[in-house]
């Protein structure tokens, strides 16, 4: 076999190797643990699939969104509005269009139309965000999440405005989201090692060299932002699905922090990185979360202080920032391939060895 | 006055300065020559203190400048003229020149001084309420030199004034450079000029990646075969 | 109450709109002055309106009369950025904007979870006195106190900040120092005292806006400093981020854009104000990538 092939059939096992694993992690939690765990997982799951697309668009391409949470919001809605009961749509959701009012989708499908819409404005707005640099895309996209905001705060008829959406179907389950999370991941990751990856890390790492060589920059970031505002619209739908009760309040700063810390602590620019953060900082935060109840160690108790977790956070965060600002894996992932090929290496060896 | 022993300065991996030494006594115009690349700037920053060596010494007066923070540095009266003239753009020319001489407390000098730039540059005093960037290349060189003499140099390190400007301008520059000399300001010149450094120099350096290639005064310099060769045949290496 | 003549309600909204333009433009000074320096996007500044009122509010329930408390206030806003700027900012210097960017809003979070720690996160009433928030009558129209107080403060401000700007030799370094870094420190000029000065002004003018905000409102709490940076950076950017005068010129187009928008948009439209003013900025942001009075450059795609 030629390398290339070599490569990629390499890369390919190393992939379906990965997936098996991951869904067989993923029965073994839907069978093996409490549901307290399941649901850890699945926003854990959630918040990958959020991280990586944030990733995309701005780990990848340097454009710093800060308001990405907008798109959760948008496929939250989108997807909620579209797969509520029509019994409840007409108690919670009376003053919807006729044509709403009597839809009814299920799950992927209205999940997917979430992140169509989504990438639909990320298109509108991209065109004249893109062109920004530095700050100005920061405030720009920020103004983007305010816009999300108020629109869903205050159009009543379609999302009940400031008041809880509830009576959501709880759809989401570990299969749903593990199978969108290989999905993303994969899409991302192919998009990444693909020539259109390397030229938005050649934008990323200098841009007007870029320019130079001829990459278009602006469709390049534009076409980062839309892939990225679908998946992200994709996980608001998850999560929809899983908490079946939200406001527009959820789609804020606080949120949006929590993200960033993650993609910081990964490494932006490293899809392996993202998952060990998400990863990470879902067990930091967890073990803090139930640590502001109250730790009673014995012969000290801790008293309950809440809110404690955010401020460490936060600390840690900048810690972070001030001593490894690239973050775990900083611009490399993980080579799997490698990790199996030695562990192989060393059966085969074993099995040399013991004849 | 001024000594480097033996520099290595890195920039992340790459390794800019490979042991350069050099000395520059009082009164003298020293000059360093080589070609981009060479190490001029990195060797101006570091005496600056912008840049850190990993090894080596740089001594001013037997003071110790690499355990110096720029600004501490400039008040022992090392000044440098930076490359590309760095004015103020969107300050005018008189606060440029105030800005040279922002940490100087004694009012009658500092006024002094500006008279004596005045009249080296009478140019600057037709100009004195313009912004820096509204100035021509040449007028911008001589407000940054004059910037840099408002901080009472002790040592004046210039780097490549004659960069981007017309001929005329350049002799312009440098017949004040050569003034300043005879006034008694020691000097460290850097230039791709070679020649018309080599004009007015005492001594010179020609730096190659990095190194100390050749040393010397500007006479035994301009007759050094060496030198031409590197000028006209060695940049193909 | 007799009904108001066309000229009469058109000063009344010129009073509200110039009044809230002061205040974002103080306030966004302060952010343009720390970004022209520093580069960096201050989100806790706004946090700094909070500090400066709840600690005006404590002062006030200690018993020290409101002149005093309210200087304490601005006192304690300018205490807390200047710590900011020890702590958390001076030791990334240098580092990528972004990586000052992500700092600055976990100063924000560690702020507001604080603020929420300490004090309730319920809103509490702003003690200002009388003078601070009563209805002057002429004739028909009514306006409120602190609305002229603001724009006085402001001017009188404004004047001071124009004067050490360009008069004095620390407000001349500032615009060297924003100009260009390494000049700077080749001439000597000792950045680290700029850096302090910059935020410390910043934070003060911050502490000020919190005590005409919080006297407007009426009552404080621990996330109010949210929506005033935001609005601030709006108006930075409009007027070019980086820009002193830039940032006055924002403060008060956003001021008179508000209430203009609140007074034109249909009333089924008033609530999404907001979301005009921020689409207003997108498309201005379109055709002026860096403010009105930012470089023209454009990128070019």
């Amino acid at each position: 076999m030629q390398t290339n092939e070599k490569k990629t059939l390499s890369s390919l096992v190393t992939g379906l190797i990965l997936v098996a694993f991951f869904f067989g992690l993923l029965a073994f939690i839907n069978l093996g643990t409490s549901s307290y765990i399941q649901r850890i997982v699945i926003g854990l799951c959630i918040s990958i699939i959020l991280v990586v697309s944030l990733n995309l668009s701005s780990g990848f391409t340097g454009v710093f969104s800060l308001g990405h949470i907008g798109f959760m919001a948008i496929g939250a809605y989108t997807a909620a509005i579209l797969t509520l009961p029509l019994s409840l749509k007409l108690s919670y959701l009376p003053d919807l269009p006729a044509w709403l009012e009597n839809t009814q989708l299920s799950f992927l499908p209205a999940t997917i139309i979430g992140g169509v819409i989504a990438m639909l404005v990320a298109l509108f707005i991209g065109i004249s965000i893109m062109r920004l640099t530095g700050p100005y895309v920061s405030v720009a996209t920020l103004g983007f999440m305010v816009i999300v905001n108020v629109v869903l705060t205050n159009w009543d008829s379609m999302t009940r405005g400031a008041r809880t959406f509830s009576g959501v179907p709880p759809y989401t389950n570990l299969w749903w989201v593990g199978g969108w999370t290989v999905v993303t991941i994969y899409v991302i990751w192919r998009l990444a090692r693909s020539s259109f990856g390397r030229q938005m890390m050649a934008i990323r790492d200098n841009y007007i060299a870029a320019q130079s060589l001829g990459i278009n920059v602006l469709r390049m970031r534009l076409l980062a932002f839309c892939v990225s505002a679908f998946f992200t619209a994709v996980a608001g739908s998850l999560w929809a699905h899983f908490i079946q009760s939200f406001s527009p309040k959820a789609f804020l700063f606080d949120e949006t922090f929590n993200i960033i810390i993650m993609l910081i602590v990964g490494g932006m620019g490293s899809i392996s990185g993202s998952v060990i953060g998400v990863v990470g900082i879902t067990i930091l935060s967890e073990v803090l979360r139930n640590a502001e109840r109250g730790v009673n160690l014995g012969f000290v108790q801790i008293p309950p202080v809440y809110g404690a977790s955010q401020i460490l956070m936060a600390v840690i965060f900048i810690l972070l920032i001030i001593f490894r600002s690239e973050g775990i894996m900083g611009k490399r992932e993980l080579d799997f391939s490698r990790i199996f090929s030695f562990l192989f290496r060393k059966t085969k060896r074993k099995e040399a060895a013991s004849q | 006055m001024l000594k480097l022993e033996n520099i290595e300065v890195y920039y992340g991996h790459v390794h800019a300065l490979k042991g350069v030494s050099l000395e520059v006594h009082e009164g003298e115009l020293v000059s360093i020559l080589g070609a981009n690349g060479a190490g001029k700037t990195t060797t101006l920053m570091t005496i600056s203190g912008i840049i850190r060596p990993r090894k080596g010494m740089v001594t001013y007066q037997n003071i110790d400048l690499t355990k110096l923070i720029p600004e501490g540095i400039v008040l022992h009266g090392i000044v440098q003229c930076p490359e590309g003239r760095r004015i103020f753009g969107s300050l005018n020319v008189m606060e440029n020149l105030r800005m040279g001489a922002v940490r100087r407390k004694e009012r009658d000098e500092v006024k002094n001084d500006l008279e004596w730039v005045f009249n080296l540059f009478p140019v600057l005093k037709t100009r004195i309420h313009q912004t820096g960037a509204t100035l021509s290349g040449g007028e911008q060189q001589m407000l940054a030199i004059g910037r840099a003499l408002m901080a009472k140099p002790r040592l004046l390190m210039l780097d490549e004034p004659s960069l981007g400007l017309a001929p005329l301008v350049v002799q312009e520059i440098f017949k004040v450079i050569q003034q300043l000399h005879q006034q008694g300001v020691t000097i460290l010149l850097v230039e791709q000029n070679a020649r018309q450094a080599m004009a007015i120099a005492d001594r010179c350096y020609l730096l190659e990646t990095g190194q100390v290639a050749l040393s010397g005064t500007a006479a035994e310099l301009k007759s050094n075969i060496a030198l031409e060769q590197f000028y006209l045949g060695g940049m193909a290496k | 109450m007799t009904s108001l003549t066309l000229i009469e309600f058109l000063i009344q909204q010129a009073i509200n709109a110039i009044s809230i333009g002061s205040l974002y433009a103080l306030m966004a000074i302060g952010l343009a002055m720390v970004y022209g320096i520093l580069r960096l996007i201050n989100f806790a500044h706004g946090d700094l309106i909070m500090v400066g009122s709840y600690a005006t509010l404590f002062l006030t329930i200690a018993g020290v009369p409101f002149w005093i408390a309210a200087v304490g206030g601005i006192a304690a806003s300018g205490l807390t950025g200047l710590i900011m700027e020890r702590v958390a900012y001076r030791p990334i210097r240098g580092a990528q904007d972004v990586s000052m960017l992500l700092t600055s809003f976990a100063v924000t979070i560690f702020l507001e979870n604080m603020g929420i720690l300490l004090f309730n996160p319920t809103s509490r009433p702003f003690p200002a006195p009388d003078f601070l928030n009563s209805a002057l009558n002429f004739g028909a129209l009514r306006v409120n106190s602190v609305d002229i107080i603001a724009i006085v403060v402001a001017g009188i401000l404004l004047v001071l900040l124009t004067f050490f700007i360009t008069r004095t030799d620390a407000g001349t370094s500032m615009r060297a120092v924003s100009q260009d870094l390494l000049a700077s420190r080749l001439m000597g000029i000792n950045i680290n005292r700029v850096f302090v000065t910059a935020f410390g002004i910043g934070s003060l003018l911050a502490g000020v806006v919190g005590i005409l905000w919080s006297a407007r409102v009426g009552k404080i709490d621990p996330l109010m400093g949210f929506y005033p940076v935001l609005k601030a950076f709006v108006a930075s950017v409009i007027g070019g981020l980086g820009s002193l005068p830039g940032a006055v010129l924002g403060g008060y187009i956003l001021g008179i854009l508000e209430i203009l928008l609140q007074g034109i948009l249909p009333s089924f439209l008033t609530p999404f104000r907001d979301a005009f003013v921020f689409g207003i900025l997108i498309i201005l942001l379109l055709f002026r990538p860096n403010g009105l009075l930012g470089s023209t450059e454009k990128e070019k795609f």
